[in-house]
């Protein structure tokens, strides 16, 4: 495994009787971008302690470019952290703050100048040098943060929710400009996140994490489009659920399921489910189409009738929700073309609900709890 | 700064006028030439001169100073280490140990002189500077506590995480992180301690042996068999040295920002 840049290795934790991490192994390459991705409370920042030592696993290791770190002392680690509330020092000024890591590991005091140079360059903040932590904005503070970690040039940063105390706008720059500095720097970036907007366009890979364990591992279009289980299908954006049994096998990989409430659906079976499995179905809302007229039929799309229970308009699309037999479908329309033009889908109109049997995805797993993480209005 | 009321601005004069008052008596009897200073009977220096050359004076000053300068130091560093321990550790022995500390700031002196020569005296221990030095150690440990709790409150202990993150050992961090940032608490609370311990008269009185008499003990003397009026020459002395240390400190704690 030579990709293998840092592996954590069958790590558990316990606080006090609570298992914050269960049994937890996964590998991270150099150089990419690597998130945790769950609900507050799934481990992730006790995860990233971990890796940067502030937390001991009861079990476990850490293994970072082939060295076992797990009994280190934080200071002896070659990675850094920033820190969800920036941890900067009150008493120093934006170059101190930075040049502190410097400073304390002895380089001389030239290669510290220009190092600490680069940097404030490099976040755009030269003419802050002299600032205090208290004089700047929270993103300018973030920035301070990301410098005075990233100069130590460690093998892996540790990002702990590092926008979460930002404003939306400034969310989004902050996440351009976190991107830019990983394309200059790149250096692997653990990235701690609950949100998973921020996960998805920042990383190159996603853990899902929930309860302690790891859902899925995958690539952000990997774990939306295709998700293992009904958690990582519900807290990545939002999903139908269907729950039923494999009827029919149509051909190779196209099979129906009749769910148990719900008329047959077709399906792409592609894990050659045989008839009689139970199976759980999740269908991303913007896979759906809705027309006011009945679309043209093929035998493999499935084509429903229901009611619109609700509209919400959000610029750029609408989201509806579309009851059909006892089943609430959630929709999202996008707009591609001027929306004044068309005949609108109005509140309490029959409508025609399909779908391509490939644009749903078989669950792994599924639990229904999950389905309380979707948001039915109701 | 204006006044919404008038009302406030009276008060504060009031306040004022009542605290100083004496002050300003016993400054002008400082140069009057009375010996017990209810009429003014014409300018002289005549008490300074004798504050001066009175060796006994001077000698119990160098006693208090003494005491002072090193109960201040020995408090500082006890009673920071107290103050980030009971906040850090938050344990059932902190907060027990916690309430001791608070303790102290209400019982009252008479009984904390009075327990602490039977101590010193149940393990034979002579009394003198050293009992004195203990005695005072004790209660100023309290007043130290106190002010670097009150720092520690917006103290962030992510920040230690932070530097150590970024390699610093505990030594460095203590130099580096912890010591300028509570700095201004440890010297408020050591500057207080100063304060207290150089004009404590009740505990030192019952701890206090020969030969170790401090100013406020022989201010005290003086007043029963001396010369009143020579008090009021040290205590203008007294005063003017507070008022310029405390001037320093506002100076000190002003350009230290949070």
């Amino acid at each position: 495994m030579m990709n293998d840049f840092l592996i954590f290795e069958n790590i558990s934790k316990k606080f006090g009787k609570q298992q914050v991490i269960n049994n937890v192994t996964f590998p991270v390459s150099k150089g990419e971008v690597f998130s945790l991705l769950g609900p507050s409370g799934c481990g992730k920042t006790t995860l990233l302690r971990i890796c940067a030592g502030l937390e001991e696993p009861d079990n476990g290791r850490v293994i970072l470019d082939g060295k076992d770190i797990t009994d280190f002392s934080p200071n002896k680690r070659q990675v850094n952290t920033v820190f969800q509330n920036y941890a900067l020092f009150p008493h120093m000024t934006v170059r101190d703050n930075i040049a502190f890591g410097p400073r304390t590991a002895g380089w001389n005091n030239k290669k510290i100048a220009s190092e600490v140079h680069f940097f404030l360059e490099l976040i755009q903040m030269s003419e802050h040098k002299n600032k205090y932590p208290h004089q700047l904005s929270g993103g300018q503070r973030q920035r301070i943060a990301i410098a005075r970690a990233l100069i130590n040039r460690p093998l892996v940063l540790l990002l702990d929710e590092p926008l979460a105390a930002l404003d939306l706008k400034l969310r989004q720059r902050m996440l351009i400009e976190l991107d830019t500095i990983h394309d200059q720097i790149g250096t692997t970036f653990l990235f701690v996140t609950h949100d998973q907007s921020e996960a998805m366009s920042i990383s190159d890979k996603i853990a899902v994490m929930n309860k302690g364990v790891i859902e899925q591992i995958g690539t952000p279009a990997q774990i939306y489009e295709a998700p293992t289980t009904s958690f990582v299908a519900a807290f990545i954006g939002d999903t139908n659920f269907f729950e039923g049994t494999v009827s029919e096998m149509i051909n190779s990989e196209i099979s129906r399921i009749a769910p148990s409430d719900f008329p047959e659906i077709t399906v792409y079976n592609d894990k050659h489910l045989s008839i009689g499995t139970k199976v759980y179905l999740s269908i991303r809302p913007e896979k759906l189409n809705i027309a006011k007229t009945q679309p043209n039929t093929d035998k493999l799309i499935n084509i429903f009738k229901g009611t619109v229970e609700d509209i919400i308009y959000l610029g750029s699309m609408t989201k509806f929700w579309v009851t059909t037999q006892n089943y609430k479908l959630s929709i999202i329309k996008q707009h591609s073309s001027f929306l004044l033009d068309e005949e609108p889908i109005r509140w309490k109109d029959e409508v025609w609900i399909s779908w391509n049997p490939e644009h749903g995805y078989l669950l792994d797993q599924y639990a229904e709890t999950d389905e309380n993480l979707l948001t039915i209005p109701t | 700064m204006k006044y919404k009321s008038r009302f406030s601005k009276y008060v504060t004069w009031l306040v004022l006028f009542f605290f100083y008052l004496p002050m300003v008596v016993m400054t002008i009897n400082s140069f009057n030439n009375s010996k017990y200073g209810i009429t003014w009977k014409g300018f002289t220096l005549q008490w300074y001169i004798d504050m001066f050359n009175n060796p006994k004076i001077l000698f119990t000053l160098m006693n208090s100073l003494i005491i002072g300068v090193t109960a201040m130091l020995v408090s500082m560093i006890l009673g920071s280490l107290a103050a980030f321990c009971i906040h850090y550790y938050r344990t059932r022995l902190q907060l027990f140990h916690n309430n001791l500390i608070l303790i102290q700031l209400g019982v009252p002196d008479i009984l904390m002189g009075m327990s602490l020569l039977l101590f010193f005296i149940s393990i034979h221990l002579k009394l003198g500077l050293l009992t004195i030095f203990f005695a005072h150690v004790t209660f100023c440990i309290s007043y130290v506590t106190m002010v670097v709790l009150a720092r520690l409150q917006n103290f962030d202990f992510s920040i230690l995480e932070a530097a150590k993150d970024l390699g610093a050992s505990w030594p460095v961090i203590i130099r580096k992180i912890i010591l300028p940032l509570l700095s201004p608490g440890i010297i408020a609370g050591g500057l207080l301690a100063f304060t207290l311990s150089i004009d404590d008269f009740v505990i030192t009185f019952f701890v206090t042996g020969p030969g170790s008499t401090t100013l406020p003990v022989y201010i005290y003397s003086m007043m029963k068999h001396g010369n009143p009026t020579v008090v009021n020459a040290i205590s203008v002395f007294i005063f003017i040295a507070t008022f310029i240390l405390v001037f320093f400190t506002q100076k000190l704690t002003d350009t230290k920002k949070k």
